[in-house]
């Protein structure tokens, strides 16, 4: 049950999202920048699929259910299978990813633990690998802002669906639609029709 | 050192908005909202807001964000500005209502595990007075500046040691809100 009244047929952040516009509103765009922006000509950066990598992984050392639920359908669709979203998760070092997403893997989940456990060893790993300043900046930004979502979430003891059909919905919609919030936000659906 | 080139000299959070001004705007439109404007119901003091941020920055040693946020609590309170070290050392022992140390209680779970964030404190604060929107904004807050303080450090960014660098932060914060720096 979450600490404060939020509408039940919005549950995880939906429903945080809807409770104070003003705040939301920027919380949005940068997730919109950081998880599908294009880097500008020239310069390289993560595919949308290795950038919900680091979002699920991050969430997921925060054991917050509902945003490893949601980010690693996101990460399987962009990904096109579910075998490394999965391996990511138990095992950064073996999972079937190349050795430049290793590195920044590695400095994401230091920024989980806390901004000064990231060791300049771990981000000369990542550049030694061919990792960009870009890339860098987006790793560290992105696992910084999970833990936002993560806390948010958690700290309102907002609710997790266990039915997996509900993230199924939400990874398609995060992924075809992004995460500026629809014209008109999220309505109730219309009561169920009963018999009378 | 910071870990990436950054292409200019200015401190903190600061360098990073300056470097990626793309992310920099809604970083610092979410710190003005939070800050300098409440939940309807809050009854949080923009004061009071600072001191929550500076107090969850201390939690997690980003002495940046710890200085520059005392900074603008003690601007903003003035002539109780004492009451920002003294949470800052003992908050056990600091002159502060107990609905703000109930709600200050609630930012140490939050920035040390958020999902010790158990009914019995939430509903500490709300005996002592604390609303939907002091939670809530509570609770963001911590979690807004367990991100900015991984940002911060997460980049090695330059930190200032003058004291006398963050009084005029303070006061620039305190009267200017969060602009976004160019």
């Amino acid at each position: 049950m979450p600490y404060i009244p939020l509408p039940e047929h919005l549950p995880g952040i939906t429903g945080l999202l809807e409770y104070r516009l003003d705040t939301a509103m920027p919380i949005r765009e940068l997730t919109q920048i950081l998880l599908r922006g294009d880097a500008p000509a020239g310069e390289s950066s993560l595919t949308q699929g290795e950038r919900e990598l680091i979002a699920a992984l991050v969430s997921s050392r925060n054991c917050t259910n509902f945003c490893e639920a949601a980010h690693t359908k996101a990460a399987d669709l962009l990904l096109g299978e579910t075998e490394t979203a999965r391996a990511v998760k138990a095992d950064i070092e073996t999972a079937p990813v190349s050795e430049k997403m290793k590195a920044l893997l590695q400095v994401a989940a230091l920024t989980q633990q806390g901004g000064r456990d990231v060791t300049p060893a771990a981000v000369a790993r990542a550049r030694q690998a061919g990792a960009t300043d870009r890339e860098i900046h987006d790793t560290v930004l992105i696992a910084a802002l999970f833990c936002l979502y993560n806390k948010y979430v958690d700290g309102m003891a907002t609710v997790a669906p266990t039915d997996p059909a509900y993230y199924d919905i939400l990874g398609d919609r995060i992924v075809n639609r992004g995460y500026n919030r629809p014209p008109g936000g999220h309505p109730a659906p219309p009561p169920a029709a009963t018999n009378v | 050192m910071p870990h990436i080139q950054l292409n200019n000299d200015a401190p903190g959070i600061r360098s990073l908005a300056i470097y990626r001004p793309d992310t920099g705007k809604p970083l610092y439109e979410l710190a003005q909202a939070l800050l300098r404007a409440g939940s309807p119901d809050s009854t949080l003091t923009d004061a009071e807001r600072e001191l929550i941020a500076a107090y969850v920055s201390s939690l997690n040693c980003t002495n940046f964000c710890q200085n520059s946020h005392a900074a603008a609590a003690r601007y903003l309170y003035g002539e109780q500005g004492d009451v920002v070290d003294q949470t800052l050392s003992d908050v056990g022992h600091a002159p502060l209502s107990t609905k703000l140390k109930a709600l200050l209680l609630i930012a140490e779970h939050v920035t040390h595990d958020a999902r010790t964030v158990s009914s019995g404190i939430v509903a500490a604060a709300r005996a002592e007075g604390a609303t939907d929107g002091d939670i809530h904004d509570t609770v963001l807050l911590s979690a807004t500046f367990c991100m900015y303080n991984r940002y911060v450090d997460g980049l090695a960014t330059l930190t200032p040691t003058d004291p006398a660098a963050y009084a005029a932060m303070g006061e620039r914060m305190g009267t200017l809100g969060y602009v976004q720096p160019t």
